[in-house]
């Protein structure tokens, strides 16, 4: 909403300045978005006469003028105006002057080889109304100003406010005006407007149709005879360019002005393009008509038109159409203040996508009250400037309005506020406002004022009352420290975790939308569900993702073509799995690229591989609190890693629920996405299969209880069929006494020579330790030989001689 | 006795020579070995006579000792002088790089998160979460914000399916909803997380992060909010001295609402946060609609309380001078390198929320 507040003064008297203004207006929760002076530059306009006209010699219809701009020297123009005659007022642009309608800057330019200083402007090019053909033409009586500037210098900023959408009634100065003054900022000038003194009839029938569902209520109209539609005058126009509107005819301007003003839309019908009467009534579906956006809309069931006997005229308090606008030659006009059920404009206008100002004012709610008001005032206007005859106004209505009633507890504003306001004050700020008030026990009756559709319960007079007073009025009161309940939960706790765990190993945390690319979103799906979203911002954001490495793997990209080789990055955040609540599961996904010790003197360089996003998996987990003893890891994982260099882990053997996939990132993937690099691995940790712990992480930990006899580490060397697992063998060794084999370590793994072909040789260094005693030679013995024929027994390895 | 003189006297003129680690020790195990010269001479303690034998062997535990300290004494000099000898050799460049390691970083939404929730945790709010694909009763209507609401236009929401039921929250206030269902009164929670509105530009994303704040009980009013908000801004920006704003405005669940301002002004063109002559706005908040608890059977006559919203992007970019929202979500290497923490930076009560 634009204000100034010379115009706010037509409403309320106050000695306070601007600043205060602007302050005041944001403490009463109108917001003062920007403050924008638009006199600035406009000095620079002058009033100028043309002097001489000559011809331009490369062009016929351009016109090289003299211009009178008060200085001693005359200004040469180049103009192309067909109204250019010699002796013309008219208003002159110099070099450096910003034109508003383009917002350019203004330049010394050749024009078809001649050198123009300067521009003689149009109405259009000012913004002062829509009329383009030719410059603007002044009265004689500006003859005494030549080399004035055209604009009279405003002191008055353009304001623009932010007005919440429960504020209807700030839609108009006068609401604004009225809120000020009850925060004793002025006083509310007390409008005695005229009213309508005739006794003509209005002779088009209006007829609210009593229908289901019904959009409109109450409808005002009345008949204005024998009007010459004409420009407005200046103090109209200067009034609505003061808040940036542009001014097109007096009918419409005053209508507008009437809007702004007291926030009341109007509608002005060419009453002779209207086929007997008026009727308020559903649409049909499929019924068509022209609106003056010049659109053609097509209706549904049920929106509230207005209409004659041939068709539809207008969308009730949105738009009106072509058949009976107003132009200049309109000679009668019906005029319509009239109002619109706000759940019905909005259906309306979301399904034909429509904005219009009288459309955001009435699904906000208008005055019903009001009515009559507004057409008394523009009627009035319009008789003054356009001539003409008033009727009386007609009102017709299906329902009656009634003012609501608030019952108001006074004790309720310190329950809320923590604060206490007299009595006396309470009223005095709440008649400001225009409640009335009566009181009943112990409580108020409070009449809600018509033009507040917001207020509708006790606590929106708490609110009225506190944001009059000022917030500032409220104590501030400090919290205790005091905490009687966990922060997070142990889900949480992980969570945070895992996080901080995994960026430990050197990866770089990155958070990426919960939406992708649905083509990349596939390389990761497989059968999970695809789930759109139907208005996306873009067709590359058109999925929920179902995997993070989709994102993971586009910026990855994006790094790698930036120049960076050697990368780890990793998310914790949501994958989807369904478009319903909760079908969504949270996932810490991991991507490394390239190379280990790249170009390193030191270090041997060499590529990221499965057992790099192994070991930073399997380090998460048990820095997290899961025993590594009781993993179990097989060689199944989605489509999207490597098959054969990828696998899965499950924190117990047995479990259905996967701890983490990992592996080498697959190809085709690679291929396809074009990345360039020499080796891609991956990880995904899903926190929601992660079991939690009941325990604390002091009740985890087991007696402390450790060995101090003599241990003893041997060696085995075994041949196994190469499809069988190393894990197979230690968990065979382990299986033995868990007493005693307290550690398990492979040293080499070994194909080729001097083992068959399908056959590998696994080294293992074995350490026994007693809690009980120093083992002597002969107990060492047992165990080895133990250990041999496990292993051989259960894997069908041999040892190796 | 001469035997053991003489055996000093050889091993004194063999001490004398410079000899290596391994000539020494061959010559300790010729003494001392299982048949070496001393140990064979106390197999002899047994067989001489009686009267003799005392003084023979106080005599050869002398010697004995004797020995063995000559012996060490030139093991510890010819060990000091084989180190001196490798310090002389051993010299390497120490400006040679370390060897190569990785360092990670958390991203500094997520470290935001974790100083909101340390700040809310002094004060006895606990963090509740809730799904980011929610109703659209939840995300609306529960919240007072009917279909039709002219309040609904500020929200640009998608939706997953055609008749508008599902959709990605476009707040966090749908946790406040979740959370009253599922307990009984008191609340007093915070619930950071992702945020969706299909709005994207310079300064919107179509993914951002608020966190949600929600304490209800029976005397809960709005100078407790101001209070709250008023410790959360200071401990948040770390500063003493912090100038605010609470002004009038309007959200469909709250009633009071109300908008905060923090002062600030520019220097050396960065936002400096505390005093400045200019406001910022930063948050939304207000005592809870009476409708909502309504709507989560929650007598209002009985309890009441406040509710708040914050962007976590915004409140990030304040505090660590970052000034473009969308580089967030841009995975950029040198940004996150250049923007995030250590992971170890853990911001605590105790420790404080930034070094």
């Amino acid at each position: 909403m634009k204000i100034t507040f010379d115009w706010l003064k037509d409403h309320l008297k106050t000695n306070l300045k601007e600043k205060n203004l602007l302050e005041q207006l944001t403490n009463v929760g109108l917001e003062v978005e920007s403050l924008q002076n638009l006199s600035l530059g406009k000095e620079l306009f002058k009033v100028a006469k043309i002097t001489k006209i000559m011809k331009h010699p490369n062009a016929d219809r351009l016109k090289v003028c003299d211009v009178n701009v008060g200085e001693k020297e005359l200004k040469k123009v180049v103009c192309g105006a067909v109204n250019a005659v010699e002796g013309l007022v008219t208003v002159y642009a110099p070099p450096g002057a910003i034109i508003p309608k383009t917002n350019t800057k203004l330049v010394v330019a050749k024009i078809r080889g001649v050198t123009s200083h300067g521009m003689l402007c149009s109405e259009s090019e000012l913004n002062l109304s829509d009329e383009s053909d030719g410059i603007i033409e002044l009265s004689s009586g500006f003859e005494k100003t030549i080399g004035k500037s055209y604009f009279s210098r405003s002191k008055s900023n353009l304001i623009d406010l932010s007005i919440t959408p429960n504020r209807p009634d700030c839609l108009g100065i006068r609401g604004i005006a009225r809120d000020l003054a009850a925060s004793g900022f002025g006083k509310l000038i007390d409008l005695k407007e005229k009213k309508i003194k005739s006794n003509i009839r209005q002779i088009l029938k209006v007829k609210i149709k009593k229908e289901k569902n019904q959009g409109c209520s109450i409808f005002g109209s009345c008949l204005i005879t024998n009007v010459k539609n004409t420009e407005s005058p200046q103090w109209l126009k200067k009034k609505l360019i003061s808040i940036g509107q542009k001014p097109i005819s007096a009918i419409v301007d005053i209508t507008n002005y009437v809007m702004f003003d007291i926030n009341r839309p109007l509608h002005a019908y060419d009453a002779d393009k209207i086929e007997k009467g008026i009727v308020v009534r559903n649409a049909k579906l499929g019924e068509k008509f022209t609106a003056l956006d010049n659109k053609n809309y097509k209706l549904d069931d049920g929106m509230c038109v207005i209409s004659d006997h041939k068709g539809v005229l207008g969308l009730g308090g949105i738009i009106g159409g072509t058949r009976s606008g107003t132009e200049l030659d309109t000679k009668n006009i019906l005029l319509e203040s009239a109002y619109f059920k706000p759940e019905s404009i909005r259906t309306t206008a979301k399904k034909l996508n429509l904005d219009t100002d009288a459309k955001f004012r009435f699904e906000r709610g208008i005055d019903p009250l009001s009515i009559e008001d507004g057409l008394n005032k523009a009627a009035i206007l319009i008789k003054e400037i356009c001539g003409g005859k008033i009727s009386k106004i007609d009102i017709q209505k299906i329902q009656t309005y009634k003012n609501k009633i608030v019952k108001f507890d006074l004790n309720l504003l310190e329950k809320i506020s923590g604060f206490k306001i007299s009595t006396k004050e309470i009223f005095k700020i709440l008649e400001n406002l225009g409640f009335k008030s009566k009181k009943k026990k112990n409580l108020f009756e409070l009449t809600v004022p018509s033009w507040r559709p917001d207020i509708t319960q006790d606590v929106d007079i708490v609110e009225e009352l506190l944001r009059i007073i000022g917030y500032d009025k409220i104590k501030t009161i400090d919290p205790i420290k005091e905490r009687k309940k966990s922060t997070l939960n142990r889900s949480q706790k992980l969570f945070h975790f895992l996080q901080r765990s995994v960026a430990s190993k050197g990866y770089l945390e990155a958070i990426t939308w919960s939406f992708t690319d649905s083509n990349y979103n596939d390389y990761f799906r497989e059968s999970k569900k695809e789930i759109k979203i139907v208005n996306p911002i873009s067709s590359e954001l058109d999925v929920l993702r179902s995997s993070i490495f989709s994102n993971l793997i586009m910026y990855m990209s994006k790094n790698l073509d930036r120049g960076f080789k050697d990368l780890s990055i990793y998310e914790i955040g949501p994958t989807f799995t369904g478009s319903n609540p909760g079908e969504q599961n949270i996932v810490v996904c991991g991507l490394s690229a390239g190379k280990k010790s790249r170009l390193s003197w030191i270090e041997k360089e060499r590529d990221v591989d499965v057992f790099d996003v192994k070991k930073d998996v399997v380090q998460t987990l048990i820095e997290a609190g899961y025993k590594s003893e009781e993993f179990f890891i097989d060689n199944k994982s989605p489509n999207y890693y490597h098959p054969g260099k990828s696998g899965r882990l499950f924190l117990k053997r047995g479990t259905d629920s996967v701890a983490a996939y990992f592996g080498e990132i697959h190809p085709n993937i690679i291929k396809e996405t074009g990345m360039k690099t020499e080796s891609l691995v991956g990880f995904e940790i899903f926190l929601d299969n992660l079991e939690l712990t009941k325990k604390t992480l002091n009740d985890q930990k087991k007696k402390f209880n450790v060995s101090d006899y003599q241990k003893s580490e041997r060696d085995f060397a075994f041949v196994v069929d190469k499809n069988v697992y190393v894990q197979d063998l230690i968990n065979a060794i382990s299986s033995i006494d868990k007493s005693l084999i307290s550690n398990i370590k492979v040293f080499d793994v070994y194909e080729g020579d001097n083992i068959p072909d399908n056959k590998k040789s696994i080294a293992l260094s074995v350490t026994v330790q007693s809690l009980e005693k120093t083992l002597n030679d002969n107990d060492l013995e047992k165990i080895n030989k133990l250990i041999i024929e496990t292993v051989e027994n259960k894997t069908g390895a041999k040892i190796r001689s | 006795m001469s035997d053991l003189k003489k055996i000093k006297d050889e091993l004194l003129s063999k001490l004398k020579s410079k000899l290596t680690l391994s000539e020494i020790n061959q010559i300790k195990s010729d003494l001392f070995g299982k048949n070496g010269l001393v140990s064979s001479q106390f197999k002899k303690i047994g067989v001489i006579a009686e009267s003799e034998r005392k003084k023979f062997a106080s005599e050869l535990n002398i010697i004995k000792d004797e020995l063995q300290d000559l012996i060490n004494s030139k093991i510890n000099e010819i060990e000091n002088s084989e180190i001196r000898e490798k310090l002389q050799k051993e010299k390497i460049d120490i400006t040679l790089p370390e060897r190569p390691f990785v360092r990670g970083k958390i991203h500094p939404v997520s470290q935001t998160i974790d100083e909101i929730s340390s700040i809310f945790s002094e004060i006895g709010f606990s963090v509740e979460e809730g799904p980011d694909v929610e109703s659209e009763y939840n995300n609306f209507t529960a919240l007072n914000t009917p279909d039709n609401h002219p309040a609904r236009d500020m929200h640009d929401t998608f939706y997953l399916d055609e008749k508008k039921e599902r959709l990605l929250r476009t707040h966090t206030s749908p946790v406040q909803i979740r959370t009253m269902l599922k307990d009984k009164p008191p609340f007093k929670i915070i619930a950071p997380g992702r945020t969706y509105r299909s709005d994207s530009d310079q300064t919107h994303s179509p993914m951002f992060h608020q966190v949600e704040g929600l304490h209800i009980d029976k005397n809960i009013n709005m100078g407790h909010l101001k209070g709250c908000l008023n410790y959360f801004i200071k401990e948040f920006f770390e500063l003493d001295k912090i100038k605010m704003r609470f002004r009038p405005s309007h959200f469909p669940f709250t009633e009071p609402s109300a908008e905060v301002d923090i002062g600030y002004e520019m220097k050396d063109g960065k936002i400096v946060i505390g005093e400045g002559d200019q406001w910022l706005e930063i948050l939304g908040c207000g005592m809870v609609h009476p409708n909502v608890l309504k709507n989560v059977k929650v007598d209002p006559t009985k309890f009441q309380g406040y509710a708040f919203g914050i962007g976590i992007d915004r409140l990030a970019m304040l505090k660590y001078g970052i000034n473009d929202l969308r580089a967030f979500f841009d995975c950029d290497y040198r940004w996150l390198n250049h923007f995030g923490f250590d992971p170890l930076d853990v911001p605590t009560n105790y420790r404080g929320l930034s070094r």
